[in-house]
C-alpha cells in the first residue's frame, strides 16, 4: 500500500496548561481531498499549523510521506488564512505570489524570469493574470484569498494545507476554488483544508476529519460523516443537518 | 547669515560639515529601517529602544571613564538590544501585551538610565561632562571621527538590509509563511531588529534618546505615502530622512541657539505634514481633490441625461431649453449652471440663445452611450 500522505500520531498540544488537542491520531491517504472541520476552538488551525512545524507540539509524532516534516518541507504547500497578513503591505500581487518560490531558491537568491513565470502562470489558473501589477490593497477578500492560492500552487507542492479557503468569499469564488481542489486531486496531490460548512463536507471532499480537542473521527466522508459524529463534535448542535445527512 | 554664506559653509566650514555629514548619514539608515519597523508594527519599539540606550551609554561611562563615542555608541548598543531582548521575552512568556511590555521596558530602562545619570553627576572629577546631553542630543559635538564610525557601521546595516532584502521582505509581510517555508524565522527577527536598534544608536549622539523614536517613525509613514513598492518606500525613507538630517543642521546652523536635534525633528514633521496633505494617491488634498472632480462629473452626466430627455420630448425641434427647467429636474438644483458650462466646455452642449440649452450632436452621442451602459 502506498505511504500515506500525513500520518498524525498521539498528537497533543496545550496553551498555559490548557489542551488545545488531545492525543489526536490522523491518518491521509495520498490523492485525497480532506477536510478538517470542528466547531470554534476545536484545534483545526493548531492541527495543520502543527504539521508545518509552527507550533511546537508537546507529544506526539507528525509524519508527511514517511518522514518528518522539516525533510519533506519542498513538498508542501500553505494557504494561511487571509485575515493574518496586512493587505496594506506595499506590494503587488506578483510580488506576493514569487513569495511561493523563496523556499526553493534559498538564501540570498533573488527571484528572477523563472520564477515571475511560474506566478505568471499560477495567477492565470485562479484567473487573476490580469491583477499581476495591481498593489495588493486593492484587492477584495476574494482577489486577496485567489492570489494566496497562487502563491502556494507556485511551490508545486504534493501536499497543500489551506486554512479556510473559502472564508468570506463570494460564490464565483468558491466555485473557482472548488474547481481549483479538484485539478490538484486529480493530478494526484493531497489537500487538506480548514472548513466551516458543513453543508458542502459531502459535495466537496471525499475524507474527513471530525475534531473536537480530541478526534472525533477521520475517514472517508461517506463512512465517518454521520449524524452521530456530527453531535459528538458539535454537541447535539446540529439538529439542522440531520434531514440531509439522514442517508450515511 | 545669509544662504549663499550657509551653502559655502556646508561644504567649508568643519563643523558645519561635518554635523550636516553625520545627520544626512542619520536620516539615511533610521529612514530605511525605520520603514522595516513601522510595517512590521514596531513603531513603538523604536521609542523603546532609544529609551533604553541611556542607561547603557552611563555604564559603558562608569565602567571605562571615557567619553569616546565608540566605546559609548557599544554601550547604548548594548542596552537597547538587552531591552528589546527582554521585552520580546516578557511578552512571550506572560500575558503581558506588546504595548504594555513596551511601557514596561522603556520605563524601567529610562528611569535606571536617568538614576545613573544623576549619580554619575554627583562624582568629583569632571570627565562626566556632557553625558546628558545624550538626552536631546548635541549635534555640534560630532567629530570627524564621530561620523566616520557612524558611516561604518551605518553602511554596514544598510548592506546586511540589502543581502537579506528577499527574507526581510518576507517574514515581514507573512512571517509564519516564511516559518512554514523553513525559514529561520526567529533569527530573521532578531537579525532586523538589531538592524533597527544600530539605526538609533547611530543618531543619538545627534538626536538624542527622547526623540530618536520620531526619526524611526516619521520617515517610513511620509515615504509610504508617495509610493505602494517596498522599494521605493525605503529609499525614500533614507532620502527624508536625511533631506530632515541636512535641513535641520542648516536651519539651526543659521541661528543662535537652536539645538540641532529637536530642529531635524521639526524638519522631518513638516516633510510628513507635507506628505499626509499633498502624495499623489493618499494624500488628503489629491483625494478631497479627486472627489471633487467625480462629483463634478457626475453632476455633468445628470444634466446631460436631463438635456436628453428634454430632446427626446421635443422630436425633430432645435430648439433651446432654459436652466430653470433643468434646476426643477435636477436633485441639486444649484449646480445645474455649473454643470452646463462644464458640458459646453466638453462640447457636449450649447448655448442656441440666451439660457437656451441644447445638446449637440456629441452629446446626444455620450447621454446615448450612458443609457446603454445603464440598460
Amino acid at each position: 500500500m502506498a505511504v500515506n500522505a500525513i500520518d498524525v500520531t498521539d498528537l497533543t498540544i496545550a496553551y498555559k496548561d490548557k489542551p488545545v488537542l488531545w492525543d489526536v491520531d490522523m491518518e491521509v491517504p495520498s490523492g485525497t481531498l480532506m477536510a478538517i472541520v470542528g466547531p470554534n476552538g476545536a484545534g483545526k488551525t493548531t492541527m495543520i499549523k502543527s504539521i508545518l512545524g509552527l507550533i511546537k507540539p508537546a507529544a506526539g509524532q507528525v509524519l508527511v510521506y514517511g518522514k518528518p516534516y522539516a525533510e519533506q518541507r519542498h513538498l508542501v504547500g500553505y494557504v494561511p488564512q487571509r485575515g493574518s497578513v496586512d493587505w496594506d503591505f506595499p506590494t503587488s500581487v506578483l510580488d506576493v505570489v514569487m513569495m511561493g518560490r523563496y523556499g526553493a531558491l534559498g538564501w540570498l537568491k533573488r527571484p528572477g524570469a523563472s520564477e515571475r513565470v511560474a506566478a505568471l502562470d499560477a495567477l492565470d489558473k485562479v484567473g487573476m493574470k490580469s491583477f499581476a501589477e495591481r498593489q495588493i490593497s486593492q484587492l477584495s477578500g476574494g482577489q486577496q484569498q485567489r492570489v494566496f492560492l497562487a502563491r502556494a500552487l507556485v511551490q508545486d507542492a504534493q501536499l497543500y494545507f489551506m486554512d479556510e479557503p473559502f472564508q468570506g468569499v463570494d460564490a464565483t469564488t468558491e466555485r473557482a476554488i472548488v474547481t481549483l481542489l479538484q485539478e490538484l486531486r486529480s493530478a494526484g496531490k493531497t489537500v487538506v483544508v480548514v472548513h466551516h460548512d458543513l453543508q458542502t463536507v459531502p459535495e466537496y471532499f471525499d475524507w474527513v476529519t471530525m475534531l473536537n480537542v480530541r478526534r472525533i473521527a477521520c475517514g472517508p466522508v461517506s463512512e465517518v460523516f454521520t449524524d452521530n459524529n456530527l453531535r459528538k463534535a458539535y454537541g447535539g448542535k446540529v439538529a439542522f443537518l440531520s434531514a440531509e445527512n439522514g442517508k450515511h | 547669515m545669509d544662504i549663499s554664506q550657509l551653502f559655502y559653509d556646508l561644504f567649508f566650514d568643519y563643523t558645519l560639515r561635518t554635523v550636516a555629514l553625520g545627520s544626512a548619514i542619520l536620516g539615511i539608515v533610521s529612514g530605511a529601517l525605520g520603514s522595516f519597523a513601522v510595517l512590521r508594527k514596531q513603531s513603538l519599539l523604536g521609542d523603546a529602544i532609544s529609551h533604553a540606550a541611556l542607561p547603557g551609554i552611563v555604564i559603558a561611562f562608569l565602567l571605562t571613564r571615557s567619553r569616546e563615542p565608540a566605546v559609548l555608541m557599544l554601550g547604548a548598543l548594548i542596552a537597547g538590544w538587552l531591552a528589546t531582548l527582554f521585552m520580546l521575552n516578557v511578552i512571550r512568556t506572560t500575558r503581558i501585551k506588546d504595548d504594555s511590555a513596551l511601557g514596561l521596558v522603556l520605563s524601567v530602562f529610562f528611569g535606571m538610565g536617568l538614576m545613573l545619570l544623576t549619580f554619575t553627576q554627583k562624582l568629583p572629577d569632571a570627565t562626566q561632562a556632557g553625558l546628558d546631553k545624550f538626552l536631546f542630543g548635541q549635534a555640534a559635538t560630532l567629530l570627524q571621527s564621530d561620523v566616520v564610525t557612524m558611516a561604518v557601521i551605518g553602511t554596514l546595516a544598510i548592506v546586511l538590509l540589502m543581502t537579506f532584502w528577499k527574507e526581510f521582505k518576507l517574514i515581514t509581510f507573512d512571517p509564519e509563511y516564511a516559518a512554514s517555508l523553513g525559514y529561520p524565522v526567529r533569527f530573521l527577527d532578531v537579525l532586523l531588529t538589531t538592524l533597527l536598534v544600530i539605526a538609533i544608536v547611530i543618531g543619538l549622539q545627534t538626536v538624542g534618546v527622547v526623540l530618536m523614536s520620531a526619526m524611526i517613525v516619521a520617515p517610513a509613514a511620509a515615504a509610504r505615502q508617495w509610493t505602494d513598492k517596498l522599494k521605493n518606500m525605503i529609499i525614500l525613507g533614507g532620502l527624508f530622512g536625511a533631506l530632515a538630517g541636512v535641513s535641520g543642521t542648516l536651519i539651526s546652523g543659521s541661528a543662535e541657539k537652536l539645538p540641532t536635534g529637536p530642529v531635524i525633528v521639526l524638519c522631518m514633521s513638516v516633510i510628513v505634514l507635507f506628505s499626509m496633505l499633498f502624495a499623489t494617491n493618499r494624500g488628503l488634498v489629491w483625494n478631497w481633490f479627486r472627489n471633487l472632480q467625480n462629483r463634478r462629473q457626475l453632476r455633468a452626466q445628470a444634466v446631460l441625461g436631463d438635456l436628453n430627455t428634454l430632446a427626446m420630448q421635443h422630436p425633430n425641434q432645435e430648439r433651446g431649453h432654459s436652466s430653470a427647467v433643468l434646476r426643477a429636474m435636477s436633485t441639486n438644483p444649484e449646480g445645474v449652471s455649473l454643470a452646463l458650462s462644464q458640458l459646453k466646455e466638453q462640447g457636449y452642449a450649447q448655448e442656441l440663445s440666451k439660457d437656451a440649452w441644447a445638446l449637440t450632436q456629441a452629446g446626444l452621442d455620450e447621454a446615448g452611450k450612458n443609457e446603454e451602459k445603464e440598460a
